[in-house]
């Protein structure tokens, strides 16, 4: 997918996507010359087409976690998968309102997401995890619906 | 108004797609790097045997001392995880998801490890046009069966294919290398056109067919030790003539394995490289 400014005949930047949260999603991209921004809104159905790939438009901010399609999508059983963490002592704390926030994750998915915070925290040197800690990582990320 | 196509715009696509999707491809081949051969089993219908001859192969191949994965491509009814008695959870690290461990240390994965008991396969997606996207989420699964799954090094891979075509033609786009293909029918007319059809499906998508496994073929009395008749006719040897394959065997129907069923494995093991 390209787009390209009329007015200047230059082929526009990826900017950001965003999902509302409601099965739609939108993606922002902006000429190089004349600063002029457009959105590029997309229905339900289209979004589910893309994300059924397991791809992202405008790629990816973290690399794919094992079997991400799978465990984001599949209505599985909650005990399926025992995800490895980083070492006890490395590990953040969760506040009570991060872990209530945790929870409602679908258990199935549950474990992945609960490492890519951990992992977050890690890298950045964040030892409480709170709901703030996981908005921005969520932010930086690119982590639509988690 | 006229304007420059998507094609004559030599900046790159700025959504990434097809990028990924190749970066997706690159992820099965690194996976499958290290193994030897693999090794797809199919069928036309269902409830011929198919899971049960990827579970002797992988067993048969396995106690000859190769390293055997068992990857269940049947989503929708997965079987051949409970005959290796291969059980979850799946262990995840940073480089993937660890398969389970079966009869005579093979590898395993299967949608059984996923889904709650009795659960069919069902995806977090919204309720209209789902089959429009269905299809496109399963073959999605089965690609990260293959490039998210800790193989390690394998001799050789078994791929339990769903009943029908539709299993062969998505295993090929993913693994171009397949080493070949093994068709399993019962001896009845029924069961030869259909799976004549998929073996169809598969000779189109360039897969090798290795050779015809007819299961049920007669019922073995296990007090007279005389093999009876079940099924008539014999698609075995019809579909072996029709592909130019060797019939690997022919495995009557019995409670226990029987002397058949360890030969068409032994013959089948042979096969491979």
């Amino acid at each position: 997918m390209k787009f390209l400014c009329l007015e200047c005949d230059r082929q526009m930047d990826f900017e950001e996507r965003q999902q509302s949260g409601d099965g739609t999603f939108g993606a922002a991209f902006r000429c190089p010359q004349c600063g002029r921004a457009v959105a590029m809104l997309a229905n339900p159905m289209e979004s589910q087409l893309v994300s059924s790939l397991g791809v992202k438009i405008g790629g990816r901010t973290l690399d794919p976690q094992p079997m991400e399609l799978v465990r984001s999508r599949v209505e599985g059983r909650d005990d399926a998968f025992v995800d490895a963490l980083p070492a006890r002592s490395a590990r953040p704390r969760w506040s009570p309102e991060a872990e209530e926030r945790l929870t409602r994750a679908p258990t199935f998915v549950r474990g992945m997401i609960k490492k890519i915070y951990v992992e977050y925290a890690v890298e950045r040197g964040i030892d409480l995890i709170t709901p703030a800690v996981m908005d921005r990582a969520r932010g930086d990320l690119g982590l639509e619906g988690m | 108004m006229s304007f420059r196509g998507y094609f004559a715009l030599s900046g790159t696509d700025r959504s990434a797609l097809g990028a990924q999707v190749e970066a997706q491809r690159a992820r099965v081949r690194a996976r499958l790097a290290d193994v030897r051969a693999v090794v797809a089993v199919l069928s036309g219908k269902g409830g011929v045997g198919k899971s049960y001859v990827s579970a002797g192969l992988a067993v048969g191949a396995a106690r000859e001392g190769r390293a055997v994965g068992v990857l269940d491509a049947d989503l929708r009814s997965p079987t051949v995880a409970r005959l290796l008695e291969a059980h979850g959870p799946l262990h995840v690290t940073d480089d993937g998801v660890h398969p389970a461990i079966g009869t005579a240390g093979t590898r395993v994965v299967s949608s059984d490890h996923l889904l709650a008991e009795g659960q069919p396969l069902t995806w977090r997606e919204p309720e209209a046009e789902r089959f429009v996207w269905r299809s496109t989420l399963e073959t999605g699964a089965l690609r990260e069966f293959l490039s998210d799954v800790v193989w390690g090094p394998l001799d050789l891979l078994v791929i339990d294919l769903p009943p029908g075509a539709d299993g062969v033609t998505d295993v090929a786009a993913l693994v171009p290398d397949l080493y070949g293909a093994v068709a399993v029918t019962i001896p009845s007319d029924e069961s030869r056109r259909s799976v004549e059809r998929t073996l169809r499906a598969a000779s189109n998508a360039g897969i090798r067919v290795l050779g015809i496994v007819e299961n049920m073929a007669g019922y073995h009395c296990p007090e007279c030790r005389m093999v009876r008749p079940l099924f008539a006719g014999d698609a075995g040897a019809q579909l072996a003539r029709a592909f130019g394959a060797p019939l690997l065997g022919s495995i009557p129907f019995s409670p226990t394995p029987s002397p058949q069923f360890a030969e068409t494995i032994a013959r089948t093991v042979g096969l491979l490289p």
